[in-house]
C-alpha cells in the first residue's frame, strides 16, 4: 500500500511552501522519520521527514516550486511496487490546475473550522440580548455572522446602522411609554424594590417566625360577610408594598396639600413638532413626558425647597435632582428613577425616559434605578384624569400630576388689551406638596416657574 | 532617543535612583563583584562601592528580612531574588512583616522596599529558574506588584518603585532581558504604578497581558492584523497591584470580548481575577465567553525545550486564541 507524502502546514499561518532540495531521489529506499526533503517558506525553513518505511517510488513536486499545503509531494511504497495508472502524469503548466482542483476537493469536504459544534441554539450573549430591549429588536429579523450563526454585537450594530429609520419606526408604532397608558386606577406609583421574585414571596422576609406573635388582622378574611359570594385575590408583595407605603405616607406621615394649575402646551408641542425627526435620527422618541421631566428640574432649581425631605433634625435640602416617573405595570406600578435629572438636556432626559420606560416593560430594572429619588412624576391624565391628588412617594415632598391634555377655549388678551377666544392645547399639572416643609406659596412658586418654563418653550 | 535592551534600562534606573538618594542600596546574591547572574548590576559595585551594593549569603529569608530592618531604619533597600524560584524562603518575610507593617502599626511605620526577582520560563532554565510567582503575592493586600515589559516602562516603573514608601515587588521577565528593546530617555522619568498601559488599541477583542506575554501579545495582535484583518487591543497590565479595574472594564465595554494570557499556571492564576471582574462588571457587555490562554498546569516548567515550547503561550498560540474568539 503506498503512502503519501504532502506539504505539511508549517505554522499557524503558513499555507504554502517552496520544496528546495530532494534528500532522497526516485528509488532509493527511505526510513520512516528520516530526512526526505528540504521545505523552505517565508517563516521557516525545515526538513521534512518520510512518513513511511520503503522505496521513494514517485516525486510528483520537482524543486523550486511552491505548493499549498496538503499537495501531494511524493510517494513511497515497496520495493517493486507499481502506481495505478490513473495517477496521471503531472506535467509543470497543468499543475497549478490540478492543485486547484485537489484543494477545492479537499475544501469541500472538509469539515468547518469548529467541526463537532452543534448547530447554533438560538442562545444570544448578554450585550446582544441588552442591545435588543434597549433598541426594541426583533433578534429574528437579524442575520448572524458568528460562530454557527451566532448573532454577534457587530451583528446588531450593522443592523442598526443600516436600519436605523426601521428602529425607530418600531419604538414610535409600539405601545406608549407605560406611564402613558392607563394605569390600573392607581395615580401613585411607590418606589419598591422590584425583581424577578415579586410573584413569589421570600418566605425569610415575610413569613412569621412560628414563636412570634400573631400580627393583629384588621381585615381577616372571615369577616367578610359571605365570603362564598366572591373571590380572594391574594397580595403579591409588590400590593403588599403599595400599599403600606400609601398609608404610611397620607396617613402617618405628611400632611398632603395639592395646587392645580393650568398649563398652556402650544410652544411644548411646536417645539415637539420641530424636533421629533431629528431626535428620532439619534434614536430618541421624543415624548412629552421628557418636557415635563425638563421643565420640573428648572423648576426644582428655582425652588430648592421642593427637592428635599424632613428630618427631626431639620430640612435635608439634595444637591442633586433625580425625578422618578411613575410606571403602571401588570398588578401594579414602579418608579424608575432618572439618576442626575440636572445634568442631562432634554435629549438625554428623552433617551433615558425611553431607556427607562422600556425595561420597566420588561421588568428589567436593577433595584438601583428605583432607588435615591428626589421628586416625583405621575401622568394620570392619560387615563382621561383632568387633575388629582397624588400621594407623596415617601421622603420626598412633592409630586406632580400630569392631567390630561386636551383643547380648550380660551380668552386671550392680545397687546392691544383687546380679548379674543381661542382654542389653545391645555393641560392641569397639580403639584401635591408635605406642607411640613413647604408651604402654599413656595408651592405656588415652583409651579409659577413650571408654567413659565413650559409656556416659553423655544 | 537611546535603544535599550529591557535589562540596561532596568540598570540604568538602578544606577539613577543610586546616585539621586544615599539611602538607596542594593543587596542579593552575586549582585556586587560579580554584576548578578544576569548581569543586571553589573558596574554598579564598581561604580557605588560594596556599602552600596552588598552581596549577601545565599538566604532570601535574609536578604529580604534585612532590606525590611533597613527600610524601617530609614533606608531604600534594593533586595534582588535572583530567580523568582528563590523567593519562596522569604514568603513569611514578604507576607507577614513587609506587607503588614503599616496596617500594623496603624501607618506609623512604613518599609519602603523593593524585591527585584527575574520570573517566567523561556529560556531553558527547568524547574528552579521558570517559575512565575505573582499569583501567591497577588492574594496579599499590603504589597505592590509590577511586572514591565518594555525596556521604556522598566526603568520608569522601577524608579517609581524605590520612591514608593511601601513594599513593591518587581518582576522581570527574564527572557525579555535582551530579546525586549525600545526607545529608553536618559532622563530622569518615572512611570506610575497602577494604571495599565493600552499598547494597541483595537476594535475586535481585549487582550490582557503582562511581562513577556504582552510583547508576545503584540507580536501576535500584529500578525493578526496583517493575515486576519482582526483588530485587537493589547493591555499590558503592568501593574497587578493594585489593578488598573477602569481600563479593563472600559477596553471589554467597547470590545465585548476578553483574552487573558498569562504564561503562569492556569488554575488559580492572576488571569482568574481578571475574569472574575469582568463577568462581575461587565457582564451585559459581553458578546464571547471570557478567554484564559495560560501555562499548563503541570508542577512545573520542563526543562526539555520541546516541552517547555509546549507549556508557554507564544505569538503563535496567542495568535490562535485571537483567531478563536474573534469568530465566537
Amino acid at each position: 500500500m503506498p503512502t503519501n507524502v504532502t506539504m505539511p502546514q508549517l505554522g499557524e499561518s503558513v499555507v504554502e511552501g517552496t520544496i528546495s532540495k530532494w534528500l532522497k531521489q526516485e528509488g532509493d529506499a527511505v526510513q520512516a522519520f528520516e530526512p526526505l526533503l528540504e521545505v523552505s517558506t517565508d517563516k521557516v525553513d525545515t526538513e521534512i521527514p518520510a512518513p513511511a518505511d520503503g522505496v521513494l517510488l514517485k516525486i510528483h513536486v520537482p524543486e523550486g516550486e511552491t505548493v499549498e499545503h496538503g499537495t501531494l509531494l511524493a510517494v513511497i511504497g515497496q520495493v517493486g511496487e507499481v502506481l495505478p495508472e490513473t495517477d496521471e502524469p503531472v506535467e509543470p503548466d497543468s499543475r497549478a490546475h490540478l492543485q486547484r482542483a485537489s484543494n477545492e476537493a479537499k475544501n469541500g469536504s472538509q469539515p468547518a473550522p469548529h467541526n463537532g459544534k452543534t448547530e447554533y441554539t438560538g442562545h444570544v450573549t448578554p450585550v446582544v440580548a441588552r442591545m435588543a430591549v434597549e433598541h426594541k429588536l426583533d433578534l429574528a429579523q437579524i442575520t448572524g455572522s458568528g460562530r454557527d450563526g451566532r448573532i454577534t454585537k457587530k451583528d446588531v450594530e450593522a443592523y442598526l446602522e443600516a436600519e436605523p429609520q426601521i428602529a425607530v419606526a418600531e419604538a414610535e408604532t409600539s405601545a406608549a411609554d407605560p406611564w402613558e397608558t392607563p394605569g390600573s386606577g392607581d395615580l401613585f406609583k411607590p418606589t419598591v424594590d422590584y425583581g424577578s421574585e415579586n410573584d413569589t414571596e421570600p418566605a425569610q422576609d415575610h413569613a412569621p417566625l412560628p414563636t412570634a406573635p400573631t400580627p393583629q388582622r384588621i381585615h381577616p378574611v372571615e369577616s367578610i360577610p359571605d365570603a362564598a359570594a366572591g373571590e380572594l385575590i391574594t397580595l403579591s408583595p409588590m400590593r403588599k408594598a403599595i400599599a403600606e407605603h400609601m398609608v404610611r405616607s397620607k396617613l402617618q406621615i405628611s400632611p398632603h396639600v395639592t395646587t392645580v394649575f393650568e398649563i398652556d402646551l402650544a410652544a411644548v408641542l411646536a417645539h415637539r413638532e420641530a424636533n421629533k425627526a431629528a431626535f428620532a435620527k439619534q434614536g430618541v422618541n421624543l415624548t412629552l413626558t421628557a418636557y415635563f421631566v425638563t421643565a420640573s428640574v428648572a423648576a426644582l432649581h428655582a425652588i430648592p425647597m421642593l427637592n428635599a425631605q424632613w428630618t427631626d433634625d431639620g430640612i435635608y435640602l439634595h444637591h442633586v435632582i433625580n425625578v422618578g416617573l411613575a410606571v403602571a405595570i401588570d398588578d401594579g406600578l414602579i418608579v424608575p428613577v432618572i439618576k442626575r435629572a440636572g445634568d442631562l438636556n432634554l435629549l438625554g432626559i428623552a433617551r433615558t425616559v425611553n431607556d427607562l420606560a422600556v425595561r420597566a416593560r420588561n421588568k428589567q430594572l436593577k433595584p438601583d434605578e428605583v432607588k435615591d429619588g428626589t421628586f416625583t412624576i405621575t401622568n394620570h391624565g392619560v387615563s382621561g384624569s383632568l387633575f388629582a391628588t397624588p400621594i407623596i412617594n415617601q421622603p420626598q415632598v412633592g409630586i406632580l400630576g400630569i392631567g390630561v391634555l386636551e383643547k380648550r377655549v380660551k380668552v386671550i388678551t392680545d397687546a392691544n388689551g383687546s380679548d379674543s377666544l381661542a382654542i389653545r392645547p391645555c393641560v392641569y399639572l397639580t403639584l401635591t406638596f408635605d406642607h411640613r416643609v413647604v408651604d402654599g406659596a413656595t408651592g405656588d412658586g415652583f409651579m409659577l416657574t413650571l408654567k413659565q418654563r413650559l409656556e416659553g418653550w423655544t | 532617543m537611546p535603544q535599550m535592551t529591557l535589562i540596561d534600562a532596568l540598570r540604568q534606573g538602578m544606577d539613577e535612583e543610586l546616585a539621586r538618594d544615599p539611602r538607596v542600596f542594593i543587596t542579593g546574591e552575586d549582585v556586587g563583584v560579580r554584576g548578578g547572574v544576569f548581569r543586571a548590576t553589573q558596574g554598579l559595585y564598581e561604580k557605588y562601592g560594596g556599602n552600596r551594593v552588598v552581596d549577601s549569603p545565599l538566604a532570601e529569608l535574609s536578604i529580604v528580612g534585612v532590606g525590611i530592618g533597613a527600610a524601617l531604619a530609614g533606608l531604600r533597600p534594593i533586595c534582588e531574588i535572583q530567580f523568582a524560584d528563590f523567593i519562596h524562603p522569604a514568603f513569611n518575610q514578604i507576607v507577614n512583616e513587609a506587607a503588614k507593617f503599616y496596617y500594623r502599626s496603624d501607618g506609623q511605620w512604613r518599609v519602603p522596599l523593593v524585591i527585584r526577582s527575574p520570573y517566567g520560563g523561556g529560556i531553558s532554565g527547568g524547574l528552579y529558574h521558570s517559575q512565575s510567582v505573582e499569583a501567591f503575592f497577588a492574594h496579599c493586600p499590603g504589597l505592590k506588584i509590577v511586572i514591565p515589559s518594555t525596556p521604556y516602562d522598566a526603568k520608569g516603573l522601577f524608579k517609581s518603585a524605590v520612591r514608593d514608601p511601601n513594599p513593591v515587588l518587581f518582576f522581570e521577565p527574564k527572557k525579555g532581558y535582551r530579546a525586549i528593546k525600545g526607545d529608553v530617555p536618559d532622563d530622569d522619568y518615572t512611570v506610575p504604578i497602577g494604571p495599565a498601559r493600552i499598547a494597541r488599541e483595537g476594535r475586535d477583542l481585549s487582550v490582557f497581558a503582562y511581562g513577556m506575554m504582552a510583547y508576545y501579545t503584540s507580536i501576535a495582535a500584529e500578525k493578526v492584523a496583517r493575515e486576519d484583518g482582526i483588530d485587537a487591543e493589547v493591555i499590558d497590565l503592568r501593574t497587578l497591584l493594585p489593578l488598573d479595574k477602569e481600563t479593563i472594564l472600559s477596553s471589554v465595554k467597547k470590545t465585548a470580548k476578553a483574552l487573558i494570557v498569562y504564561e503562569d499556571n492556569r488554575t488559580m492564576g492572576y488571569g482568574a481575577e481578571v475574569a472574575a471582574l469582568l463577568a462581575d462588571e461587565a457582564f451585559e457587555y459581553l458578546d464571547a465567553p471570557i478567554k484564559r490562554l495560560a501555562g499548563l498546569d503541570i508542577p512545573a516548567v520542563p526543562y526539555s525545550h520541546a516541552m517547555q515550547e509546549r507549556f508557554m503561550p507564544n505569538p503563535d498560540t496567542i495568535a490562535a486564541a485571537i483567531r478563536d474568539l474573534a469568530s465566537y
